[in-house]
């Protein structure tokens, strides 16, 4: 097993520029997320490492060796894809053997090696079918088998649930990360699913046209995000984006939003301009009739336990996320009480998150 | 569910009624564009006097006649010469002096019968092979002017060969190349090759890279990849190229008739032929074609199961 690191990693195709100068350390044994929407640049930069795309520039260091211009049968590294790629001519034996097969592993190892994996992912009933039949789950224990089984350095999953039904991801997302317990292998799994990102990893870069917008743990990226992208994209319903404009200073701990007084967590640096942003989680939100800040309920979203509600305000929708008991009419006037110490401010020009006393205490990411 | 929405049919599924239509009509059509091929056939089984007696006759005696003129040539002689001979050693024997002929020896059918295996089957190979290799490089890799150079490769196809028959003939003549299986093979394959990277690039292109790209991490060399990877994923189209390849090289007139005469003929120029030799002589010409037809059924009903996958691969996404 060994770290990543990499290191000002460029990559264009043509006039396009997919990464635009990343670097990042995935430490030892850990499990890393690179989240973020289509075309961000999280599997081409998941396709540097593997060796499947050669950077335009930069340096890709795999257990403190630079790989970046190797092929990537010399890397030693296991790839997961998001169709699998199970060899249809072969059956479960055969493919989960095939690496071992092109190191000219002796066939006796081999035929060791798969079983033993085998009964890791519990699919050693399966070894003498062919691939075609099996179900969705049971192809994705292969490819991982496939992994598995050359024990390399790192392993790198591109999407590996997406083609999974619901049921069969919660499923497998747990048995990954009860997986990588066990065994303790560098991993880097690319998702647009901030669920999977969530529930799976030990830290999390959050991606955006080429660029880290915010490296983490899960907990720091959700409570403290770094920018209005993260904010935003992170998050269901997403952090609601309340636009204001006032001076703050460094010290200051309430501001206006449309003649109300709103306290937040006390600022430790001097807001750049004047247009800001405030971010405040549906669950942060509560109502109270004695706030001034008011609104129209504009309608309920029923999700059991809970319910999403969405409120008219003079500067958009907000929306709330309380228990599912509270009886909410649409049309109904209420106020609106933030939860002061969890809240976020951004300037508006810029999207960075300006630091407050959110941030106390937390290793800057 | 109310009573009213509720169908005794699928939609979209054909009704069985259409389905029989359906059928009818493609039998119907088999039947008819079948009816050559059974005269060829009946031909060959046919006396000479009745492969031109008027009316046709559909019910006749079989004969091996056209079989035994065929694969050989014969000379006309005496009945005294005839019976000299002592009893007749073969069926064909026998034949041949009823009509007081004896066989002279070998006709050339075998050799051109060869000749036309060795082109076509040659020729098919190298433009399968060099359409895989330039299909898979097409679809894989960023080659500048990739659609200049398809485009390119089309176009070959755009104006008949025949169109640059005496271009060839010539270039052929100065090479040393006319009359030679090799010539031939350079040729047939020159002309296939077009429609084979573009078949084959389709099908490749419906092979997902991450095949290739999981043995490429799993330690294969790209070469290699490709040869146990990519080949046997591709094995259905590579087969319903080659038997349009090889359609197109077994049948080939034109060029065959201008550019072999002798040593390197092949069958179809060859078969008109026989008809000069003894007379009016259609059995033969109707068992060689007979006999012509059979690699061809040979080769397409072994890769059948692929060539029907070929034909309808990629309609339906899987």
């Amino acid at each position: 097993m060994a770290e990543i690191r990499v290191e000002n990693l460029h990559k264009s195709f043509g006039d396009f520029t997919a990464v635009k100068g990343e670097s990042f350390t995935i430490a030892d044994g850990s499990f890393f997320c690179l989240l973020g929407p289509s075309g961000c640049g999280k599997t081409t930069t998941l396709r540097m490492i593997a060796g499947l795309e050669l950077p335009t520039s930069g340096r890709i260091l795999l257990g403190g060796e630079d790989v970046a211009f190797k092929r990537a049968s010399e890397r030693d590294i296991a790839f997961v894809f998001q169709l699998f790629a199970l060899y249809p001519h072969m059956n479960v034996r055969r493919n989960i053997g095939f690496p071992l097969v092109c190191q000219s592993v002796p066939a006796r190892e081999i035929k060791a090696r798969v079983e033993e994996t085998a009964r890791l992912l519990r699919i050693d009933h399966l070894l003498d079918k062919p691939v075609s039949g099996l179900a969705g789950g049971d192809r994705q224990r292969v490819a991982l088998g496939r992994a598995i089984v050359r024990r390399p350095l790192a392993f790198l999953m591109d999407e590996p649930l997406g083609t999974l039904d619901t049921e069969f991801r919660d499923l497998m997302c747990a048995e990954l990360r009860h997986l990588h317990e066990r065994i303790k292998a560098t991993t880097v799994y690319v998702t647009h699913d901030q669920l999977e990102a969530m529930s799976m990893a030990d830290r999390i870069a959050i991606m955006n046209n080429g660029r880290v917008e915010q490296l983490g743990s899960p907990q720091e990226i959700y409570d403290r995000p770094a920018t209005l992208f993260v904010a935003d994209f992170v998050g269901s319903p997403a952090m609601n984006l309340i636009p204001l404009t006032g001076r703050l200073g460094k010290g200051a701990a309430r501001l206006e939003v449309a003649g109300s007084g709103i306290a937040i967590p006390e600022m430790r640096e001097d807001a750049p301009g004047e247009e800001l942003v405030l971010g405040a989680r549906p669950e942060h939100i509560r109502f109270d009739d004695a706030s001034d800040y008011r609104g129209e309920v504009f309608g309920t979203e029923y999700l059991g336990t809970m319910q999403i509600v969405t409120v008219k305000v003079a500067q958009g929708r907000v929306k709330v996320k309380v228990p599912a008991s509270l009886r909410v009419e649409s049309g109904e006037q209420v106020g609106l009480a933030f939860l002061s110490d969890r809240l976020s401010l951004f300037d508006k020009s810029s999207g960075r998150a300006l630091r407050s006393a959110l941030h106390d205490g937390a290793a800057h990411g | 569910m109310s009573q009213a929405l509720t169908t005794a049919h699928s939609v979209v599924a054909p009704s069985p009624l259409s389905k029989r239509i359906a059928g009818a009509i493609v039998i119907l059509y088999a039947l008819v564009s079948m009816i050559p091929l059974a005269w060829i056939l009946m031909t060959g089984f046919k006396t000479p006097p009745d492969s031109i007696a008027y009316p046709p006759k559909i019910v006749f005696a079989p004969s091996l006649e056209g079989y035994c003129n065929l694969f050989t040539t014969r000379t006309r002689q005496t009945q005294e010469y005839i019976q000299s001979l002592g009893p007749p050693q073969t069926i064909c024997d026998e034949i041949t002096r009823k009509r007081d002929m004896v066989i002279a020896g070998p006709s050339n059918y075998v050799p051109r019968f060869w000749n036309s295996l060795v082109i076509a089957f040659g020729s098919t190979f190298f433009a399968v092979s060099l359409g895989v290799l330039s299909a898979y490089a097409f679809s894989r890799f960023r080659i500048p002017l990739a659609d200049d150079l398809l485009f390119f490769i089309l176009s070959t196809r755009m104006m008949p060969p025949i169109a640059v028959a005496i271009p060839i003939y010539l270039m052929y003549r100065k090479l040393g190349l006319s009359d030679t299986a090799l010539g031939m093979i350079l040729l047939y394959t020159a002309v296939n090759v077009s429609l084979a990277v573009w078949l084959l690039k389709g099908f490749i292109d419906e092979i997902p890279r991450e095949y290739e790209e999981a043995a490429m991490i799993d330690g294969y060399t790209r070469l290699h990849a490709f040869f146990k990877v990519v080949l046997p994923q591709a094995a259905t189209g590579i087969a319903a190229t080659a038997i349009f390849c090889l359609i197109f090289a077994w049948n080939e007139y034109a060029f065959a008739v201008l550019l072999t005469s002798g040593e390197a003929q092949t069958a179809p120029p060859f078969i008109p032929t026989i008809i000069g030799e003894g007379g009016m002589d259609w059995p033969a010409v109707g068992a060689g074609t007979t006999l012509f037809l059979v690699p061809l059924l040979v080769f397409t009903v072994l890769l059948r199961k692929h060539l029907l996958r070929g034909i309808t691969f990629g309609a339906v996404r899987k």
